[in-house]
């Protein structure tokens, strides 16, 4: 037996299912997105971890040029070390037939015993490559598939300058590679950049490594301390051109993953709180306005006998069963829209296995604090009217009483029509109501701007990366530095319009306690292609002396121009100088120092050197310098800036495109919650009003402009403020957004400005239409007769 | 010879041009029903009713809770339709014409009084009167009209500051602003005291006497039927009598 007051409940939230469905949206958003979030964050989290956990992923990774294997006793007793991994790593310029470019590999090698103690690959197709055979390789299973590369097939590569023809024995993926990224790009092409695992003995060989090693790995006991590892580990590679050792956080494909995982977790923090906030407002004004329409039948239930409690409950309950729809459809639309992200991830982040396996306590988190965000909201409106003594709730409230104020006197400097006057009367008579359709519209503005600027942002990347900072075609990454000398070999190349070289060493910058590992690159006063660009997109005149950082790592460092660094040189000389930061500049990719090359030379104390190359090339030449590039030893690595920009774009298109529609739809279902209701209430408390309009000769549409008006000019003053809070957000994004390797700029376009004001003014006139034509079925003679 | 003013924006056919003779009914009804329908009920609000109201004249229709007042009212205001029959406002059928033709006629030709005053809560006196003057086409100015109902000291005031006597009269001076040809009173000192009562009747027959605005008010109050030109007598939703009243009296002279 259901109880009468019970029985109320259900008709009212099936009579008021529009508002209730409009309050319940934006509630599920909030709960969507934390439910979307963290199910993806977790599921990312914990198939990585296992992954981790299988393959052995090492704690601690370095490179060197070139150490004996008898060191590897001193690195295995470092206090805090388990295991160690040490390999042979080598670049290959692969050579296939479909396609004209160079594609560059990462070979690695693998030990006799088959597979390696840390990082071990894990077999996806085929078999290892025999130790035995010299030809046989594994690929990295994504770069075979995309190549149709099975096993058994043959191709050609160069490696360390000797071109062989291999055999593919099968497919792999590692812990190493689940984020894979090739030399000079920005993003993973599986089309351009491979992993080739080759038997040691045939690397060794082919590298000149016979009982060496240049790379290691290490794994850490439990409780040792990284730092103190990675120091001695240093200690120990720095006669053998150790180039300073890292942790997980500095190993590509990890910091990738890591990023993405905390970006998962900045939204859950940033936006819930948003629309949860919206929704309480929402149930706020709803229930408020439900409680006065009812407060004659609440002083008749407390006159035949029920409680302040029980009716207080009542509404309660009303306020619980928005928040339970709320947080169902949020819910499903959560998991749902999480398979779909974690699918999307499986392009991105090559796991073996990535299932959507949400944990249980962000369901339980976003239904608390849905339901809490439904109370609090009603609360306030709940509690003032219950408590009212039975007489007092069933006379008529006393009529609102008005003022005059500035409104009269803006009203009369304008010469404002009366329905204009009723309108600005009810914003001021009403500022809290008012200020909530102005807060919730501002919210979603600022949410389409922190969407839709990512697009600006980009645009400005590609402006700066590809058209102002690097005007050449092709970058040529040569597997040893040389003389300037190669500089004129490199001119003669096929199609070559344009060469200029430009040398880098690895680096540990030093700043009292701040370290960071990069590397130093030799940039001449003069140089016209590889250009640095200062905050403005302009060109930045090289200081003669001193060193420039970018924005971003000067930051990190805590470094204003001006101040001095440590800087330590990770290859020969080897020296440490204190230089000071001459002037910042802006890398959107990549965190790299520079100096002026004199300036470095002269302290390195050697002739100048080149170690990449830039070209401007004769775009119908390109076939034949791509074929010149792949037979040439010395030439490692080939960035090909066109292919680079246009996978950038495509892949930057394709994303964004997804999760703008997303964040759009989310924007405008904030304004369509807000207006729609703030409307109904708007119609129900003036039905008589507007009624009496229609009596005294109102065409429906000027009784609606006094119904919809008032909503419609809050939505242009919250367009300003939305303006703001989304510059505020977009900074937020940035900061979400930025890594070691990508910094995103803050840039906002009048265009971003003006289509998220035209979406969300859009979506207003239309939530405001929807109740306006309720108008159109108003009872003049009804709504005379009611007092109310 | 007076031509109707508004004629091309109605509608040839609605509207015919002729030459007036002394008194011509504004207003009139042929054998006007309505019908109201609630689920399987059937209420006969009005069965029959044929009447008219002529210019400068004062009509009351008085009648007992139920008689069928309101709703004939509401139908000489164009704020609901007939079942059956028609209506004529001068030679034009609001029988026949769109609901938006409908909001012309009600703006231009009709001024309306209630008995809750219905004023817009968030307007002063002078503005609610505004509100009307603004959408016509020929008003006086809203000073004017609040001070021929004795309302020319309070035009600042928000209607929770007035008296309900001065509410009644701002939506008066509201209804006779526009210059109506038709003022229509639904009870309007039904919510008064006697004396303030006297105070807006004074102020409809200023209006009457003063502009010759043919005005109908009804009433279950039969005192006030001595002020008026003509009563006409609602039971059952017909018009069981009519009686001419050749010496109407004052306001201040009826006994409540």
């Amino acid at each position: 037996m259901v109880a009468a007051l019970d029985r109320k409940l259900l008709r009212d939230l099936l009579r008021l299912w529009a508002q209730v469905l409009a309050i319940a949206m934006v509630l599920a958003c909030g709960v969507m997105v934390l439910v979307l979030a963290n199910g993806t964050r977790a599921s990312l989290d914990l198939s990585r971890q296992s992954y981790y956990e299988d393959q052995r992923f090492a704690d601690v990774f370095a490179t060197l040029t070139r150490a004996p294997e008898t060191l590897l006793p001193e690195i295995a007793a470092i206090p805090g070390v388990a295991r160690i991994a040490p390999r042979i790593e080598s670049a290959a310029i692969v050579d296939l037939p479909k396609m004209a470019e160079p594609v560059s590999a990462q070979v690695i090698s693998l030990p006799a015993s088959g597979t390696p103690v840390l990082n071990a690959p894990l077999l996806r197709a085929g078999r290892l490559p025999s130790p035995l055979k010299a030809g046989e390789v594994a690929l990295y299973a994504p770069f075979a598939e995309t190549h149709g590369l099975m096993p058994g097939d043959r191709f050609d590569a160069v490696i360390e300058g000797q071109r062989r023809t291999l055999t593919v024995t099968g497919h792999l993926l590692s812990p190493e590679h689940i984020y894979t990224i090739g030399p000079g790009a920005m993003m993973p092409d599986d089309s351009r950049f491979g992993v080739i695992w080759m038997g040691q003995e045939a690397l060794a060989a082919a590298a000149d490594m016979d009982g060496a090693f240049n790379a290691i790995s290490l794994s850490l006991t439990r409780g040792a301390r990284e730092e103190a590892v990675i120091d001695a580990l240093d200690h120990l590679l720095a006669p053998y051109g150790g180039a300073g050792a890292s942790g997980r956080d500095g190993q590509i494909s990890h910091a990738f993953l890591q990023s993405e995982l905390e970006q998962l977790g900045a939204m859950a923090l940033v936006i819930p709180p948003i629309f949860l906030a919206v929704s309480a407002f929402l149930v706020n004004m709803v229930l408020g306005r439900l409680i006065a329409l009812e407060r004659q039948q609440i002083g008749l239930l407390k006159a035949v006998g029920y409680t302040t409690r029980s009716i207080g409950w009542h509404y309660l309950k009303l306020s619980l069963g928005i928040g339970a729809i709320g947080i169902v459809i949020g819910w499903v639309a959560g998991i749902e829209l999480g398979r779909a992200m974690t699918r999307l991830y499986t392009d991105f982040f090559r796991l073996p296995v990535l299932i959507y396996a949400p944990s249980a306590w962000p369901f339980v988190l976003s239904a608390a604090l849905a339901m809490l965000t439904v109370v609090a909201g009603a609360w306030r409106a709940v509690g003032a009217s219950v408590r009212l003594p039975p007489a007092v709730a069933m006379s008529p409230p006393a009529p609102p009483s008005f003022r005059r104020g500035m409104t009269d006197r803006i009203g009369a400097a304008l010469g404002f029509r009366q329905t204009t006057m009723m309108i600005l009367r009810g914003v001021t008579r009403w500022p809290g109501r008012a200020a909530i359709t102005l807060f919730g519209v501002a919210a979603s503005i600022s949410v389409l701007i922190a969407s839709y600027f990512t697009f600006d942002a980009m645009a400005l990347m590609v402006d700066e990366i590809f058209f102002r900072a690097n005007r050449q075609h092709v970058t040529l990454i040569l597997s040893q530095s040389q003389t300037e000398a190669v500089l004129e070999d490199a001119a003669h190349l096929p199609g070559v319009l344009m060469a200029e070289g430009t040398y880098s060493l690895p680096v540990r910058l030093i700043a009292g306690p701040k370290e960071e590992l990069t590397s130093l690159t030799a940039h001449k006063p003069d140089a016209t292609l590889s250009r640095l660009i200062d905050s403005d997109s302009q060109p930045v005149t090289m200081p003669a002396h001193g060193v420039v950082l970018p924005e971003g790592l000067a930051a990190k460092l805590g470094l204003s121009p001006g101040d001095m660094l440590r800087v330590e040189a990770l290859a020969p000389p080897r020296e440490t100088w204190d230089l000071p930061l001459s002037a910042t500049i802006r890398q959107t990719v990549g965190q790299e120092a520079y100096m002026s090359a004199p300036a470095l030379y002269a302290l390195m104390r050697r002739a100048p050197q080149v170690n990449r190359i830039h070209l401007r090339v004769d775009a119908a030449q390109y076939p034949a310098l791509f074929e010149a590039a792949k037979s040439t030893p010395q030439i490692a690595g080939i960035t090909v800036w066109t292919a680079i920009r246009t996978q950038f774009e495509a892949t930057i298109n394709e994303n964004l495109t997804i999760s703008t529609v997303i964040y759009a739809a989310l924007g405008m279902l904030i304004t369509l919650g807000v207006i729609y209701n703030a409307a109904r209430i708007q119609l129900s408390e003036r039905a008589h009003e507007l009624a009496s309009l229609r009596v005294l000769g109102f065409r429906r549409s000027e009784v609606g402009y006094v119904l919809i008006g008032e909503l419609i000019g809050l939505t242009f003053l919250a367009i300003p403020l939305g303006w703001l809070a989304g510059y505020g957000f977009a900074a937020l994004v940035t900061q979400a957004f930025t890594t070691d390797i990508v910094s995103l700029p803050l840039v906002v376009s009048r265009a971003t400005y003006t289509k998220a004001s035209l979406i969300v003014l859009a979506t207003a006139i239309g939530a405001a239409l929807l109740v306006r034509r309720r108008l159109d079925h108003i009872d003049i003679v009804q709504a005379l007769k009611a007092r109310d | 010879m007076v031509f109707c003013r508004k004629a091309p924006r109605l509608g040839a056919t609605l509207w015919i041009e002729t030459p007036m003779t002394q008194a011509k009914p504004v207003l009139r009804t042929e054998a006007v029903t309505r019908v109201y329908r609630t689920g399987s009920v059937e209420v006969h609000a009005l069965r029959g009713v044929t009447m008219g109201l002529d210019e400068g004249e004062m009509v009351v229709l008085l009648g007992a809770s139920g008689s069928g007042k309101s709703t004939l009212l509401n139908i000489l205001g164009a704020l609901d339709l007939p079942s059956t029959g028609r209506v004529f406002f001068r030679d034009r059928e609001l029988t026949r014409a769109s609901d938006r033709e409908l909001t012309q006629f009600r703006r231009e030709h009709v001024g309306f009084v209630f008995q809750f005053y219905n004023l817009m809560p968030a307007l002063t006196a002078r503005e609610n009167v505004a509100l009307v003057t603004e959408i016509s086409e020929n008003p006086m100015r809203p000073e004017e009209a609040l001070e021929r109902v004795g309302l020319g000291h309070r035009l600042d005031h928000f209607p929770a500051e007035l008296s309900g006597g001065e509410q009644q009269r701002v939506a008066i001076a509201r209804a006779i602003a526009k210059r109506p040809e038709l003022l229509l009173c639904d009870e309007p000192t039904g919510a008064l005291d006697s004396q303030t009562g006297i105070t807006v009747l004074e102020a409809l027959q200023h209006v009457n006497r003063d502009l010759g605005t043919a005005t109908a008010i009804i009433t279950h109050n039969a005192g006030i039927r001595k002020i008026a030109h003509r009563v006409i007598y609602l039971a059952d939703g017909q018009i069981a009598r009519e009686e001419i009243n050749e010496t109407p009296i004052p306001p201040s002279e009826v006994t409540w």
